[in-house]
């Protein structure tokens, strides 16, 4: 059987705080340190926090996500980012030309329904989220297929260092794009692999040595 | 007065000992298409809860700009009783869905998500006495499995007085025929108590004697909904 890691339960107390830094998913009391979420616990010279093993996405300055335009606004979209917040994409970071707004129709760029690759430029404290398109990898995702997944798992997904998304971009000769949020855009001829592959990693996600067991699967 | 005898030769119509509970079987992750869900059986009652969220709250003027808000609806199948329930809310199941709803508010971090919602509903399939703690520990399993952040796992249990005994988990007719019940839940290793209901007549020292019996039981609860959500994620 594969070693499992070892998880907290919310409540649970993970270590005394000793002056170290409050990571995610964690509160203090008295001086400790408890879980907040069901998770793996991560303990560093300076930063105590919990990995969890399962909730919503939330979104964070940076994120590379996949989105879905839900709305045209005067001079922007609502973009749908499987998050409990939806998020505006404004014309001026998605569009580089100068655009007369009084007669033109920005739905000729995106328009609803349509799927896109951005990132979270802006959150603020009462979670108004912002994406944008600058960048040479964001881009508007035509033909293929998206999957989503638990999105506390992606990190599991991509791997040391990309080593796991690698390895399945490899074996099946797939294009794939993981965003933050727990969709997964695939496109290529062995789509069924390597979509079999990711929902595998999000079941198995806490046992040891997954890297292997996606090799040898994957070789089949 | 009373049509049956409750306690014979020291043991319960059940066979059971003053505090000693029920058979508790706990299983997590039930509803698949919910973000997390559990049954808890105690005894007969059967219950299952089901969370969902933080989600985006609709009607929008119920947001919170600071903090998340929590709904909970308790109801229970037209099939879980002895004559049929009408199904839909009535008076009884509006009030303990507040009741489960506050008593499960403390243990939640609603702050982590302003704006948003989480939705708990819980599901009585079987009625047999003490639906609302069996409710409020299949809420919490189903809350810890759907990833919210908790304060701690929150535990319930039923204590009362039959026949001039303290008695722990109270099943249906020990429930009709009770000298006094008490519904209880707490944060079991923060030791706050989050619902502490009372109906019938006890005197002093028996509510804090029955409070020292509902905590005892309420760590056992805590280990075995640990030990449940330990197994669920051993791995394959």
């Amino acid at each position: 059987m594969p070693e499992v890691r070892p998880i907290v339960l919310p409540g649970e107390l993970i270590e005394e705080k000793k002056g170290r830094k409050l990571g995610n998913n964690v509160y203090e009391e008295n001086e400790k340190v408890f879980s907040k979420v069901l998770g793996i616990p991560k303990v560093t010279e300076n930063e105590i926090s919990v990995i969890p093993l399962a909730g919503v996405y939330f979104p964070r300055v940076g994120d590379k996500v996949i989105g879905i335009i839900r709305e045209i606004e005067v001079a922007g979209w609502f973009v749908d980012i499987n998050s409990p917040y939806i998020a505006f994409l404004p014309l001026a970071e998605a569009v580089e030309e100068y655009i007369d707004l009084s007669r033109a129709d920005i739905s000729k760029y995106y328009d609803v329904g349509d799927t896109i690759f951005c990132k979270i430029s802006k959150v603020t404290k009462s979670m108004i989220v912002q994406v944008s398109m600058r960048g040479p990898s964001f881009k508007k995702l035509l033909g293929g297929t998206i999957i989503k997944i638990t999105p506390s798992k992606v990190p599991r997904v991509i791997g040391k260092n990309g080593s796991m998304i690698n390895l399945i971009k490899s074996k099946t000769d797939c294009k794939i794009l993981v965003g933050q949020n727990g969709l997964i855009w695939i496109e290529g001829k062995e789509k069924a692999k390597a979509i079999e592959a990711i929902l595998t990693i999000e079941k198995k996600s806490h046992i040891y040595g997954l890297t292997e067991e996606i090799e040898k699967m994957l070789m089949k | 007065m009373k049509e049956i005898e409750l306690i014979k030769n020291g043991k319960r119509i059940d066979g059971r000992e003053a505090e000693q509970m029920r058979e508790i079987e706990m299983q997590v992750d039930v509803v698949s298409r919910a973000n997390g869900s559990a049954q808890v059986k105690f005894g007969n009652t059967i219950v299952v809860a089901s969370v969902y969220g933080p989600k985006e709250l609709y009607p929008k003027y119920l947001r919170e700009p600071e903090t998340g808000i929590l709904r909970c609806r308790y109801a229970m199948a037209p099939f879980s009783t002895e004559d049929r329930k009408t199904p839909g809310p009535d008076r009884r199941s509006i009030e303990l869905s507040k009741v489960i709803r506050i008593a499960i508010e403390p243990a939640i971090f609603l702050e982590d998500f302003p704006k948003a919602v989480v939705d708990i509903f819980v599901e009585v399939l079987q009625a047999d006495g003490s639906t609302r703690v069996t409710g409020i520990n299949a809420a919490s399993l189903a809350l810890a499995s759907a990833g919210i952040p908790l304060k701690d796992l929150i535990c319930a249990c039923s204590v009362g007085k039959i026949d001039n005994t303290l008695v722990v988990d109270l099943n249906g007719k020990e429930d009709n025929f009770s000298e006094a019940d008490m519904s209880f839940a707490m944060l079991p290793s923060k030791d706050e108590i989050t619902l502490l209901q009372m109906d019938g007549l006890l005197t002093k020292e028996e509510v804090m004697k029955l409070i020292e019996i509902a905590k005892r039981s309420c760590k056992e609860i805590y280990e075995l909904q640990k030990r449940v959500l330990r197994e669920k994620y051993k791995g394959e």
